[in-house]
């Protein structure tokens, strides 16, 4: 029972706080909503049993990106902008797209997701993450992980040569 | 645990990736589009999450992907506020419709 009221409200946190983040005309106040957006994602992975998915969640979401969003929107728009208003031959489509997507997405979770067998796995110990995640072998992970590397640091170079001073 | 059913989540996270979509298509300034974009990838690692939960006991394949998903996510965000920081310094704009030069 207490873990569906606290589904119930990191879901309802998550619904409200995402439409609000898409529609709010205050960009910094936008931020903020999706802050809350990112943080309530970490809640459900703790509730899913999850301990180091939502750790990297909060970290690596809530602690370091949205610090760069909100330096960036800082450094880009001036206290109490707003964003200009959107005609309304943009927002009709856009709203079209969506509703209709989640439509077609509603029809298929609701009639064919309750016919799949559903089972419960045990929990994932810190200790079977990290041996899955430096193996060699058959379902462990160290190519994408090394790869992972790679990229965070082409990303860390392709940073510092986009941003400096010509 | 077994009594939030599979489906629960994953209509918390179609709310969330059409939401994203919505914001991607309507709004018009850079930051804003990217949080949209944001929006949408935290709603996959989501579902990558509850169907790894669900529908594959003992193994963790889902939960990598949505690890690695983080990470891809964020090398990526970084590099695209530096390119919008850039743009900013060069024309002072960061709204779509009026960033229409590759060279100033």
């Amino acid at each position: 029972m207490a873990e569906q009221i606290i589904f119930y409200v990191l879901a309802i946190v998550i619904v409200v706080f995402s439409i609000l983040s898409v529609t709010s005309r205050r960009i910094l106040r936008s931020a903020t909503y999706l802050l809350f957006v990112l943080l309530a994602t970490a809640g459900l992975y703790l509730l899913m049993g999850y301990e180091f998915l939502f750790g990297v969640q909060i970290s690596v979401y809530a602690g370091g990106i949205m610090v760069l969003y909100i330096f960036s929107i800082l450094l880009t728009s001036h206290a109490g902008d707003k964003a200009k208003k959107v005609s309304w031959k943009r927002l009709v489509p856009a709203g079209v797209a969506a509703v209709a997507g989640f439509a077609v997405c509603g029809h298929i979770i609701f009639h064919n997701v309750y016919k799949i067998a559903q089972t419960i796995s045990p929990e994932i110990s810190m200790q079977q993450l990290g041996t899955a995640m430096l193996g060699t072998g058959k379902d462990q992970y160290l190519l994408p992980f090394e790869a992972i590397s790679i990229l965070l640091l082409a990303c860390v170079i392709g940073g510092i040569m986009i941003a400096r001073k010509r | 645990m077994s009594n939030i059913p599979l489906a629960a989540y994953l209509v918390v996270s179609a709310i969330m990736f059409f939401a994203g979509i919505y914001g991607f298509l309507s709004r018009r300034n850079m930051l804003t589009i990217l949080m949209s974009l944001e929006l949408m990838l935290n709603a996959a690692d989501i579902n990558f999450v509850a169907f790894n939960k669900y529908l594959y006991p003992g193994q963790m394949d889902g939960a990598f992907f949505a690890l690695f998903a983080i990470g891809v996510s964020a090398a990526e965000t970084a590099i695209a506020i530096a390119i919008i920081i850039n743009i900013y310094r060069n024309i002072k704009n960061i709204y779509v419709d009026e960033v229409n030069k590759m060279k100033y």
